[in-house]
């Protein structure tokens, strides 16, 4: 009834082919807009945006870095972690250089470090495919890791090992740092997100996010079509690294304000891993349902008690917690496979001809 | 065998054939021990149809991988528009004009008929990568006036219906016929069909034998199929060359084959 397309003709390809072909998705997506750029920001509690939505983002934007490569191009990688890695300490180096420049500009380039990265140990998947190439990046990860420790140009000589994000400030707003507020690092954050999101998006839609699918799906036949293995895997290594890259900058300049090797490592690299298969593969709303699943879920669940009166012991709640999460994730693949992008698109599918399904 | 140079000639249907298109010389295909392919030669000319039969394992489909560079003979070269052409990447094949079909259905599963289609296209769209970041300007304006094309070719195989579907989702005769789709979107001039009605009914085959006639006809494509279907073969074809154990063993028009001996004896066996 709400969600119906009933008279909304298409009168040509270019309206075909929009992103969003709908008239209440596009509605939708200016709502969501809204509610994150101004409803969030005015009515969030500090611990809302900063422990839930920043966060959340950032993860997010990790995920759809994931996605580009194991979900639309086939390949798998578990060296996210460390791309992220390559990205915060490549902003913490450019930072370190030019204090002057904006730091939202810096942390866009410091991408281009991960990407770089990215591709070069994307050029073992010409030749390999599937478990192999998931311990090559494993490699990479490791190799990455070590590189954070042992290369003490990286964190400045730092006596802690660690990186400590310097006050920075962009627009005449201190945006980064202990004293910036977290409604202006929220925004900043979804800005960039929201930015990069449509970016991916728009590569995904065309000729080159066909190549990438292509190859996922059948690579002989991508290959006698005319699609070069070589530019579709690496195109690809280095997208998701870049936006991979530019999480991890975020999550140090805008969140964590400091950061050391531990916030890079494998399990980070397993955490976006799972955000992904439990959002969908192949989805870039998967990315964020799954981003808010693993992430948001737990807070909720244990603000539960508190909410209600219950008195349950704290390590008690921690221990529902993992059970309650893991049986949700059993749970949820059971019934859809293809994450929680899929039942998305099925409640969407059936909402176009609910209420009279015949 | 027919050792002359083919001659340009008119079929008894009146379609015009020209010169030679491609010309296969003494193709030899090893795999280690195994011969798939013994000194083969022959030709197709520009606008025909040219079925490729034999029995199993004759290497039908080894000599399709040739001609689409995704193998490389050890001997012998193959003259396509009067080049010589090298060792080549199936990418390369692709680029001067051939595109193919396979036996089992490659299609990409998890896209949708139209981004099937649109994937055939892949080689004619340039626009670089900071439009496509954009997709906006040029980048979209070539996305419309290809999925244009695309629609051409989705209203000749009369697929409109499932367009948004994704192919996996299909049944077997529509994929075949999406695959045929995504082989005509690249406008190739030399079309590649690897038994385009295996596992079909009869009605299938019957609208496959329609689609690859007017596909011939209307976009003066030149085919080459292997087909198992004799009865299929004998009504398409406009020559016919007869494998068996990686040799020739008869090569000319439908009905010269037919009655040969060596073509029979392949097919039926002989006591021994």
């Amino acid at each position: 009834m709400i969600y119906r397309e009933a008279g909304q003709f298409k009168t040509s390809y270019r309206q075909d082919a929009a992103i969003f072909p709908i008239l209440q998705d596009r509605i939708a997506i200016w709502f969501y807009l809204f509610v994150a750029f101004i409803v969030i920001p005015t009515f969030g509690s500090d611990f809302f945006i900063n422990s839930m939505m920043i966060p959340f983002l950032i993860f997010a934007m990790a995920s759809i870095g994931l996605n580009v490569l194991t979900g639309y191009t086939g390949q798998i990688s578990l060296g996210t972690g460390a791309f992220m890695g390559v990205g915060a300490y490549a902003c913490y180096k450019l930072t370190t250089y030019f204090p002057e420049t904006n730091i939202i500009i810096l942390v866009l380039l410091s991408g281009f470090f991960a990407a770089g990265i990215g591709m070069i140990f994307g050029l073992p998947s010409l030749r390999i495919k599937g478990f192999y190439l998931v311990v090559t990046t494993l490699a990479a990860q490791f190799f990455l890791e070590w590189c954070f420790i042992r290369v003490p140009w990286l964190y400045n000589y730092n006596a802690s090992g660690a990186i400590e994000v310097p006050q920075r400030e962009a627009f005449g707003l201190i945006v980064t740092g202990p004293s910036a507020s977290p409604s202006v690092r929220y925004l900043v954050v979804l800005s960039i997100v929201v930015f990069l999101t449509w970016i991916v998006s728009n590569l995904i839609h065309g000729r080159i996010g066909r190549t990438w699918m292509m190859i996922r799906d059948m690579d002989i036949a991508a290959e006698l079509i005319g699609v070069r293995p070589l530019y579709a895997k690496l195109s690809a290594f280095a997208v998701s690294s870049y936006v991979a890259g530019v999480a991890g900058a975020m999550l140090v300049f805008f969140w964590l304000g400091a950061a050391e090797v531990e916030s890079f490592d494998v399990n980070h690299s397993f955490l976006i891993l799972f955000m992904v298969i439990i959002g969908g593969l192949g989805s870039l709303v998967g990315s964020f349902l799954g981003a808010a699943f693993i992430w948001m879920l737990p807070i909720i669940i244990r603000a539960v008690p508190k909410m209600t009166g219950l008195d349950i012991n704290a390590s008690t709640v921690e221990q529902l917690n993992f059970m309650i999460i893991g049986a949700l994730i059993i749970v949820f693949l059971i019934i859809e496979p293809h994450g929680l992008a899929r039942l998305w698109a099925i409640a969407k599918q059936k909402l176009r001809i609910w209420p009279f399904p015949h | 065998m027919n050792a002359a140079a083919p001659q340009p000639y008119t079929t008894e249907d009146g379609r015009e054939i020209g010169g030679v298109l491609m010309e296969m010389k003494n193709i030899t295909l090893k795999f280690g021990g195994v011969t798939a392919i013994k000194g083969i030669s022959f030709d197709i000319q520009e606008g025909e149809i040219r079925a490729i039969i034999g029995p199993n394992g004759a290497g039908k489909t080894s000599m399709l991988n040739v001609i689409n560079g995704f193998y490389h003979p050890q001997e012998g070269e193959i003259v396509f528009r009067g080049e010589t052409r090298s060792r080549m990447r199936p990418y390369e094949a692709a680029k001067q004009g051939i595109s193919r079909t396979f036996q089992n259905v490659a299609l990409f599963q998890g896209m949708t008929t139209l981004d099937n289609i649109m994937a055939g296209r892949t080689l004619k769209m340039h626009r670089n990568f900071l439009w496509q970041l954009l997709r906006y300007g040029p980048a979209l304006d070539e996305e419309i006036e290809h999925r244009r094309k695309v629609e051409e070719v989705i209203d000749f195989l009369e697929i409109e219906h499932i367009r948004r579907t994704p192919v996996g989702q299909l049944p077997y005769g529509l994929q075949k016929r999406v695959e045929l789709g995504r082989a005509l979107a690249a406008e190739p001039s030399l079309l590649l069909l690897d038994e385009p009605m295996a596992g079909m009914n009869v009605e299938e085959k019957e609208d496959m034998s329609r689609f690859i006639l007017d596909v011939n006809e209307q976009m003066g494509t030149t085919i080459a199929l292997i087909e198992h279907d004799m009865g299929v073969v004998m009504d398409l074809a406009d020559r016919v060359v007869v494998l068996d154990y990686g040799k020739k063993i008869a090569d000319g028009p439908p009905g010269e084959v037919q009655s040969n001996q060596d073509v029979i004896d392949a097919y039926l066996g002989v006591p021994h």
